[in-house]
C-alpha cells in the first residue's frame, strides 16, 4: 500500500476542488493534495468548450477551459498537489484517511488533517423521469453527449429531440447544430425554462429551435436505434393529453432533465445528507456532519454558476486549512436554517454562532417563477435581512446575507413574499 | 458447408445449458443464434429467480424438470463461478380471502414434492420483512427460492461448453431446416448451411417458425410481456426475500425481490401480445406494477428507479412446457413452452434433452478430459483491500475505474472482450461486468467503454454497437 500524508486532502479536481485546494494554501496549509479521477484537472469544464463562465468571479466572458485554466495556474503556482486517474472508493473521517486505486500507484492510503468533498454531481437520467418505451440506440444524457461531441470528437446522431430545457440541453441544442445535426424541438414538461435566460436566447432562439413548453414524450420507438419519440402536451397536473400526442421523428434523444449531487462516498462514509439538496448538510464553513470533512459546489447542491461554486469552494477550502491547522472558530451555539415560502432548499443548512460576529450568504431556489418579490430572514419575530428581486426563477440561486450576531434564536427562517 | 453432430438452434439459457450437457460426451455441437450475444433474448429479461418449483401444475414436465433444477444450483454456481443466493421466499396473505388460500397453496407444493414451505405468523413475517404491510394475516416461508446472475449463469454455461469444444454461430439467422427420407440433414443459415445428425430446436420465442421449418408446428407462440422496474441500490425501502403476492386465477402477480447485486426489482406486468420484437415499457403497465407492490410493500419508492425493462415469455398456445421427439422424423428435437421457469429448470432440461436423445439411440459416449468448472471475471468491487492491492500490483489497468457507480475496472472490460465469446457490443460488456448497469446508467462510463471497445476491436467508434446490428452508439465525427 502507497502512504500519503498531506494537510487537506480533497476529492476531485473540478471547479469546487481547484478554489477549495486555493484558498486552502492562501490560508496557510503546507501541504494540500487533489485526488482527480480524470486524466487532467478541470472536472466537467473541460467538455464545456461555450463560453459564459466567469462573469462575476472575473467580470469577463470565458470559456469552461478557460475559466478553469485560471484556476489550475494558480493551484500550480500555489504548489498545490495532485494525483490523476486516481479513484477514491473509500472515506474514513474518523481516521482521516481515505482509499483510493489508480494504475500508477495501486492502493494508496492518504492521511490528512481535513477533507474536502468536491466531487461535483452526475445527471439524471430517462429511467429517473421514467420514459416508457423502447430501449434503443440513441438515448444520451445531454452531459454525456457532450463529452462524446467536445472531448472524443464523435457525433452521437443526425435528428435530435431534447427533453429538458436545463443548462446542458440548451447548450447541447446549439452544439449539435453547430456539428451539422437537425435539433427538431426542445421538450420541456413545465410552463417555465429550467435553466437559464439567457441560453434559450443564445442557444435556441438564435437557432430557430423550438421550445415546447409544457410538454413531455411519452414514449420512445426503435429497436435497434432510436426511430422516433411521441411527443404530447401536458395537463396542470402534468399528465400527457393523450388525444393530442404527436409523433417525432428522431434518431437520438438528449436527457437533460436534472442533476444528482454524486454522494456515494459520502453516504458510505455515514456522513448526513440532506434529503432535498441530496448533498450533505453543511454549516457556513461548509463543514459536515463529520468535523473533519468539508464539502463545496455541485456535490453540496446543484449550482446554476460556476462562479457561485467558486465562492462557496473557497470558504470550504479555507475553513478546511482552519481546521487542520486547529483553529476553526469554537461555536458558542448552532441555528437552523428553516424553508419558507416558495423556497426549496437552504445552504447551509444551520449556521454556527461563535463569540465574533460573522457575514454569512444563505444560498436557496426558489419553488415557483415569481415576480416582484422580497426575500425576508427571520429569527423570532424579527427580521434580520431582507431584500428586493425584480424576480425569482427555480433556475437561477438567489442569496440573502446575514449577520451572526443577530441570530438570537435556534433557528433562522427564510421566505419569499410578494413585494406589496 | 459445416458439419457437425448436434445444431443447437437459439443461445438463451437452455440451449447453452443442453450445449453444456452435450459437451461432456464425444460429439460435436455447433449453437446457433441469430443474436450478436448469448441470452440475448427472454433470458436476459426476467426476475431472475431460481425456482423451486412450488406453484406449477403438480404431475407436469415443467413442475419435475424445475423440482429437480433446484438442488442443483449449488454445485452449479460453484462449477461455474455464477453469482446466486439462496434468499428464500415470502408469500405474505394481506386480506382474510388470501389468508384462506395458504392451504392449498402449501398443500400443492407438497404435491410437488417441495416439503419444506412453513406457515408464518404475521410477527414473524415482519420481523423477517420490516417494510411488508402491516396490515399481513400471516403467509407461507419458501426458504430455497433464490436469486441468481441471468446474464452470467447463460455466459457461464456458454463458456464452459466452448472451453469443452462447442462452437458458436453469433449473429447467425437459421433459415431454413433441410430433412430427407424422414431425417434431418442439415440446418440453413444466413451464414454457411451446417450438416448435421440431430437438431435441437431451442429458439424460445421462435420455437414455433423453427418447428414450421419441419412442418412440426403443432402450437403458436405467444409472447406474453413482463415489465420491471429496477430500483437504485441506495432506496429507502428494501427487502431481504423474494417477496412475492398470492396468485390469483388470473395471474401470478408482482413481486419485489432483491437482486444478486444488490439491486432492488418490482415487477412483472404479464401481457400477452402478437409481436415477438415488442419490448416496450408502458405508462400503464408501470404504474400497475407500482399500485400492485405496494400492497406487499406500501412505501416503495419506484422514484428510485434506475432502468426499467421488459422480457417476452415464449408461452405457447396451447399451453405448457413441452418436449418432443417424433417417431416420423429423426434427429429432431423440439422445445416450447419454456416460460418465466425457463431459466431455472434450464440445468435440469440440459440432462433431460441428452437422456431423451440417448433413449432415442443417439448413443453418445462420455469423454474422459470433460473440463467441469469456469473462472468468472474477477470482479475488483467485491475483493478485500489486501486482494486488490494484489491485482493492482500484478495488472495495473485493475487501477482504472471506468464505471464509477458499479466500480469496474478497465482490467475487467478488457477480461470481458477477450475472453472467449467476448463481449461485442455495449450491453455485452454491460452483462458481464456491470459497467453503465448503475445508477448513471452508463453517463459516465458509456463513452469510456465505447472507446474501449473500439481500441481493442479494431475498429471505429461508429461500428460500436449497443447490442445488434443497426444499434450503432454514434453517427459520425465531428466538423
Amino acid at each position: 500500500m502507497y502512504n500519503v500524508k498531506c494537510d487537506v486532502a480533497i476529492i476531485g479536481g473540478g471547479p469546487a476542488g481547484l478554489a477549495a485546494a486555493i484558498a486552502a494554501r492562501e490560508e496557510g496549509a503546507e501541504n494540500v493534495l487533489i485526488l482527480e479521477r480524470d486524466n487532467a484537472l478541470g472536472g466537467i469544464l473541460q467538455q464545456c468548450i461555450h463560453p459564459g463562465f466567469g462573469l462575476t468571479r472575473f467580470k469577463e466572458e470565458l470559456t469552461g477551459p478557460e475559466y478553469y485554466g485560471r484556476f489550475v495556474d494558480r493551484a500550480k503556482e500555489l504548489g498545490v498537489n495532485y494525483m490523476l486517474n486516481t479513484m477514491v472508493l473509500q472515506v474514513n473521517h474518523d481516521a482521516n484517511e481515505i482509499t483510493c486505486t489508480s494504475s500508477q500507484y495501486g492502493l494508496t492510503r492518504v492521511q490528512a488533517g481535513s477533507i474536502v468533498l468536491a466531487m461535483g454531481c452526475r445527471e439524471k437520467t430517462r429511467a429517473s423521469i421514467m420514459v416508457p418505451g423502447t430501449r434503443p440506440a440513441g438515448l444520451y444524457t445531454a452531459g454525456s453527449a457532450q463529452r462524446l461531441v467536445n472531448r472524443q470528437n464523435i457525433m452521437v446522431g443526425k435528428k435530435v429531440v431534447i427533453l429538458g430545457s436545463g443548462d446542458i440541453g440548451m447548450i447541447m441544442a446549439r452544439r449539435m447544430t453547430l456539428e451539422g445535426a437537425q435539433v427538431v424541438m426542445v421538450v420541456e414538461l413545465m410552463d417555465y425554462l429550467a435553466g437559464l435566460t439567457r441560453n434559450r436566447v443564445q442557444c435556441l432562439d438564435d437557432f430557430n429551435i423550438p421550445l415546447k413548453l409544457a410538454h413531455t414524450i411519452t414514449r420512445i420507438e426503435g429497436n435497434e436505434r432510436v426511430t422516433g419519440v411521441w411527443v404530447a402536451p401536458v395537463d396542470e397536473k402534468k399528465q400527457p393529453v393523450k388525444e393530442l400526442e404527436q409523433f417525432v421523428e428522431c434518431d437520438t434523444v438528449l436527457f437533460s432533465v436534472g442533476l444528482m449531487p454524486e454522494n456515494e462516498l459520502t453516504r458510505k462514509a455515514g456522513i448526513q445528507i440532506n434529503p432535498i439538496t441530496n448533498g450533505p448538510a453543511v454549516n457556513q464553513y461548509m463543514q459536515t456532519s463529520a468535523p473533519s470533512v468539508f464539502a463545496c459546489g455541485n456535490v453540496v447542491h446543484v449550482n446554476d454558476l460556476v462562479d457561485n461554486v467558486s465562492q462557496e469552494s473557497t470558504r470550504a477550502g479555507k475553513y478546511a486549512a482552519r481546521y487542520a491547522m486547529g483553529k476553526l472558530n469554537k461555536a458558542e451555539k448552532t441555528v437552523a436554517c428553516v424553508t419558507g415560502t416558495n423556497v426549496r432548499y437552504l445552504c447551509p443548512q444551520k449556521i454556527d454562532v461563535s463569540a465574533e460576529n460573522e457575514t454569512v450568504s444563505l444560498w436557496f431556489r426558489v419553488l415557483q417563477p415569481q415576480l416582484g418579490v422580497k426575500l425576508v430572514a427571520t429569527c423570532g419575530d424579527e427580521i434580520i435581512a431582507q431584500q428586493k428581486e425584480f424576480r425569482v426563477n427555480p433556475g437561477e440561486m438567489n442569496h440573502i446575507v446575514l449577520e451572526t450576531a443577530k441570530l438570537t434564536g435556534d433557528t433562522v427562517t427564510v421566505q419569499v413574499v410578494k413585494e406589496d | 458447408m459445416l458439419k457437425t453432430d448436434v445444431v443447437v438452434i437459439g443461445a438463451g439459457a437452455v440451449g447453452c445449458a443442453v450445449a453444456r450437457e452435450l459437451s461432456k460426451y464425444q460429439v460435436d455441437v455447433i449453437v446457433v443464434d441469430k443474436n450478436e450475444d448469448v441470452g440475448g433474448d427472454a433470458s436476459k429479461s426476467n426476475s431472475a429467480i431460481i425456482h423451486t418449483g412450488y406453484d406449477a401444475t403438480p404431475g407436469t414436465l415443467e413442475s419435475q424438470l424445475v423440482v429437480a433444477a433446484n438442488p442443483m444450483y449449488d454445485e452449479l454456481v460453484r462449477d461455474l463461478d455464477v453469482p446466486f443466493a439462496k434468499v428464500g421466499a415470502i408469500l405474505p396473505a394481506i386480506t382474510d380471502e388470501q389468508f384462506a388460500k395458504l392451504p392449498e397453496i402449501k398443500e400443492k407444493a407438497f404435491r410437488n414434492h417441495v416439503y419444506d414451505v412453513e406457515y408464518k405468523t404475521a410477527e414473524e413475517l415482519l420481523a423477517m420483512e420490516p417494510n411488508l404491510n402491516p396490515a399481513v394475516k400471516g403467509g407461507l416461508y419458501i426458504p430455497r427460492e433464490s436469486i441468481i446472475d441471468p446474464f452470467i449463469l447463460v455466459q457461464a454455461y456458454a463458456e464452459n461448453a466452448y472451453a469443452n469444444g462447442v462452437r458458436f454461430l453469433l449473429n447467425t439467422k437459421v433459415t431454413g431446416i433441410r430433412t430427407e427420407d424422414g431425417r434431418v440433414r442439415s440446418v440453413e443459415t444466413s451464414g454457411e448451411e451446417i450438416e448435421t445428425h440431430w437438431v435441437i430446436n431451442c429458439a424460445g420465442l421462435y420455437c414455433d417458425e423453427i418447428a414450421e421449418m419441419v412442418g412440426k408446428a403443432e402450437y403458436k407462440v405467444v409472447a406474453r410481456k413482463g415489465q420491471f422496474f429496477i430500483l437504485d441500490k441506495n432506496t429507502s425501502c428494501q427487502v431481504n426475500h423474494i417477496v412475492l403476492p398470492i396468485p390469483t386465477k388470473i395471474t401470478k402477480g408482482k413481486l419485489m425481490c432483491p437482486t444478486i447485486h444488490g439491486n432492488m426489482l418490482v415487477g412483472p406486468t404479464a401481457e400477452d401480445q402478437d409481436s415477438k420484437v415488442d419490448k416496450s415499457t408502458t405508462a400503464e403497465g408501470l404504474a400497475s406494477i407500482t399500485a400492485d407492490v405496494r400492497n406487499l410493500i406500501p412505501n416503495v419508492n419506484v422514484r428510485d428507479t434506475i432502468t426499467q425493462y421488459s422480457g417476452l415469455r415464449p408461452n405457447r398456445n396451447p399451453e405448457g412446457l413441452h418436449f418432443d421427439i417424433w417417431e416420423d422424423l429423426e434427429g429432431y428435437v423440439n422445445l416450447s413452452g419454456v416460460r418465466s421457469t425457463g431459466l431455472t429448470l434450464s440445468v435440469a432440461m440440459g440432462k433431460y434433452v441428452v437422456q431423451q436423445m440417448q433413449y432415442h439411440g443417439a448413443g453418445f459416449v462420455l469423454k474422459e478430459n470433460f473440463i467441469s468448472r469456469r473462472k468468472g471475471i474477477v470482479k475488483f468491487s467485491e475483493c478485500t483491500l489486501e486482494e486488490q492491492e494484489a491485482l493492482v500490483s500484478e495488472n495495473p489497468l485493475y487501477g482504472n475505474v471506468i464505471c464509477r457507480c458499479e466500480t469496474v475496472t478497465e482490467a475487467e472490460i478488457l477480461d470481458a472482450i477477450h475472453r472467449p465469446l467476448g463481449a461485442r457490443s455495449v450491453d455485452a460488456i454491460k452483462r458481464r461486468v456491470r459497467a453503465g448497469m448503475g445508477r448513471c446508467q452508463g453517463g459516465f462510463c458509456g463513452p469510456k467503454v465505447i472507446e474501449i471497445l473500439a481500441r481493442e476491436l479494431g475498429c471505429a467508434p461508429t461500428d460500436i454497437n449497443k447490442n445488434n446490428a443497426g444499434s450503432h452508439m454514434v453517427t459520425g465525427t465531428t466538423r
